[in-house]
């Protein structure tokens, strides 16, 4: 690991002040970070411990929506009373996701900002745009088998990894960024992740500097929540594609519909036109393929990942068949 | 750097590389080689520790952002005379073959049963909302952050049912 200074963040005053030093990054539950750093994969020269900082509550926010502090462990939202009674796509992604002992350091901000999986990022002997601007794709004819089909650009290829924002994307979540100024603002979720396009080293909307201090969820939806993801094993591992669904059905027919899938794309993804597709219709296997039509229209393989397409096509399908099964 | 790190009920005042992790601090400043490094990068689990009462993977801890608090290692839950219950039923049920993961596991466990009895659900968890209740397949996924390289997976499960049955019958 290369050496760095260590500064213990008091406020997030002092926060954003140290991370305005050039080199300065974040360190939250470090589950992410380290495993980067120890590699060369990151190489910060200030490390700003920010776990001191308080933001670790989850409270109702006056509109009946949550509040979601930025150093909420992964465990104590999946746990926490309200999220499992309300927001239950929310407890799922999260049970989903890593493993008991990191989800219990695991933070809400640093689970938003965990960088992809792709195994060449990993590898500092490969080229890759994202870990060094303009030196290549060796992904791009490369093992894929992780990587995106929808997305994706020229220069990268890699997917989000993350289960949780997967479930933030489909509840409406907004992210709650206090700037080096000091002042607070919200960026929607659906608004905060960038495409790779050229330059894949650049994630989200996030200037140097900001810190995630929230995530907002807005009043509880109404309808069936499920989160559905498939991995190459039963537990323990990243998604090779997954689905958050939020779906009513009133007097038979779909009234709403809030589609999110991981494991796909460079970010957690969202299909107005897929989702539109639904709404008004009677549950049906026709109305369902026609979504998933309009979701994969621009679906591109990349060899290994191929089976992709397919495999979201029908996560997609037994997702809705299940949102929209009569309760017995 | 200046650490205070709480060490199974010892204040220990270390001087430290910011670099280094909370399991390089136990293994090798403060000899405490009972909990291993299988992986370092939070993929096997056999640096399992508990931070104020909750299992982590200690490889990927920093020690200087642990001042003042409360670490468990294996060695801190029992010793050859006085073993734990989870200790005793690994004895009891042949929970490992070469034992390297065999610390992790126990530790992981020790709070995994903590975390069930405080009505966290887990991914095979039926209701989110109900009750669960410790079977295999509530153990398996509950305990997979815990590799074992021999797959003594059947009699770890076996050790935990067993320990688990007896805390609800107590
Ligand atoms: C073996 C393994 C398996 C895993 N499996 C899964 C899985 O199946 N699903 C899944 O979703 N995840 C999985 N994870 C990833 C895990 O969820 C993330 O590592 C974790 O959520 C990151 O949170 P953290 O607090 O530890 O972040 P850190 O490592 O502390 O930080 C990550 C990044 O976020 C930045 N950051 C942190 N907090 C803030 C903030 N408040 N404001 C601004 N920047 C911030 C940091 O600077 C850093 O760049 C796995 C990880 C491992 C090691
Ligand atoms: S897919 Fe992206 S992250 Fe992977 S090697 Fe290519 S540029 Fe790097
Ligand atoms: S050594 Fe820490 S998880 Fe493997
Ligand atoms: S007993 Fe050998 S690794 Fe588990």
């Amino acid at each position: 690991m290369k050496p760095f200074d260590y500064v213990r963040a008091l406020g997030p005053g002092d926060a954003t002040a140290a991370a305005g030093r050039e080199g300065a990054a974040f360190i939250a539950g470090g589950t992410n970070l380290l495993d980067l750093m120890k590699l060369g994969v990151m190489t910060p020269s200030t490390l700003v411990d920010i776990t001191h900082l308080h933001l670790d509550r989850v409270e109702t926010t006056e509109d009946a929506g949550l509040r979601i502090g930025a150093l909420v462990t992964n465990s104590d939202l999946a746990n926490h009373a309200a999220v499992r009674r309300d927001y239950a796509v929310l407890s799922r992604a999260l049970l989903a996701g890593a493993s008991g002992q990191l989800r219990n350091k695991a933070t809400t901000g640093g689970n938003l900002l965990q960088r992809t999986r792709c195994p060449y990022f990993y590898d500092t002997a490969m080229a890759c745009n994202k870990r060094d601007p303009g030196s290549g794709c060796r992904a791009i004819g490369g093992v894929t088998r992780l990587h995106a089909i929808l997305g994706a650009s020229a220069h990268c290829i890699a997917t989000h990894p993350s289960d949780m924002a997967v479930a933030m994307l489909a509840l409406g979540a907004g992210v709650e960024v206090e700037g080096a100024d000091g002042k607070r603002r919200v960026v929607a979720l659906d608004d905060f992740y960038r495409l790779p396009g050229e330059w894949p080293d650049i994630e989200t909307v996030l200037e140097p500097g900001d810190l995630i201090t929230a995530v907002l969820l807005p009043p509880p939806p109404q309808g069936r929540q499920i989160y559905r993801k498939v991995r190459d094993r039963a537990s323990y591992a990243f998604a090779l594609a997954s689905v958050a669904a939020v779906i009513r059905v009133d007097s038979g027919r779909i009234a709403s519909a809030a589609l999110a899938f991981g494991g796909i794309a460079p970010r957690p993804w969202r299909d107005g036109d897929a989702e539109a597709a639904l709404i008004g219709e009677v549950p049906s296997r026709e109305v369902f393929e026609r979504a998933a039509d309009i979701l994969l229209a621009d679906a591109q393989g990349q060899g290994g990942n191929e089976f992709k397409i397919d495999l979201t096509r029908r996560l997609l399908v037994s997702v809705l068949t299940e949102a929209t099964e009569e309760r017995t | 750097m200046q650490t205070r790190l709480h060490v199974n009920g010892t204040t220990h005042h270390l001087d430290i590389d910011p670099r280094t992790t909370l399991l390089d601090a136990l293994r090798d400043h403060l000899r405490l080689t009972g909990s291993k490094k299988g992986c370092d990068h939070g993929q096997c689990g056999a640096c399992t520790v508990l931070l104020n009462g909750r299992r982590i993977n200690a490889c990927l801890a920093l020690a200087c952002m642990h001042d003042h608090d409360e670490i468990i290692t294996i060695e801190g839950l029992g010793g050859p005379d006085d073993l734990s219950p989870l200790q005793a039923a690994f004895v009891a049920h042949d929970g490992y073959q070469c034992g390297y993961c065999t610390p992790g596991q126990i530790c992981s466990a020790t709070a995994m049963l903590e975390e069930m009895a405080d009505g966290w659900p887990s991914h095979v968890t039926d209701d989110l909302t109900g009750a669960t209740k410790p079977d295999a397949t509530e153990i398996s996924e509950r305990m997979s952050g815990n590799l074992c390289r021999c797959s003594a997976y059947p009699n770890i499960v076996d050790a935990i049912l067993a320990v688990a049955a007896e805390r609800t019958r107590a």
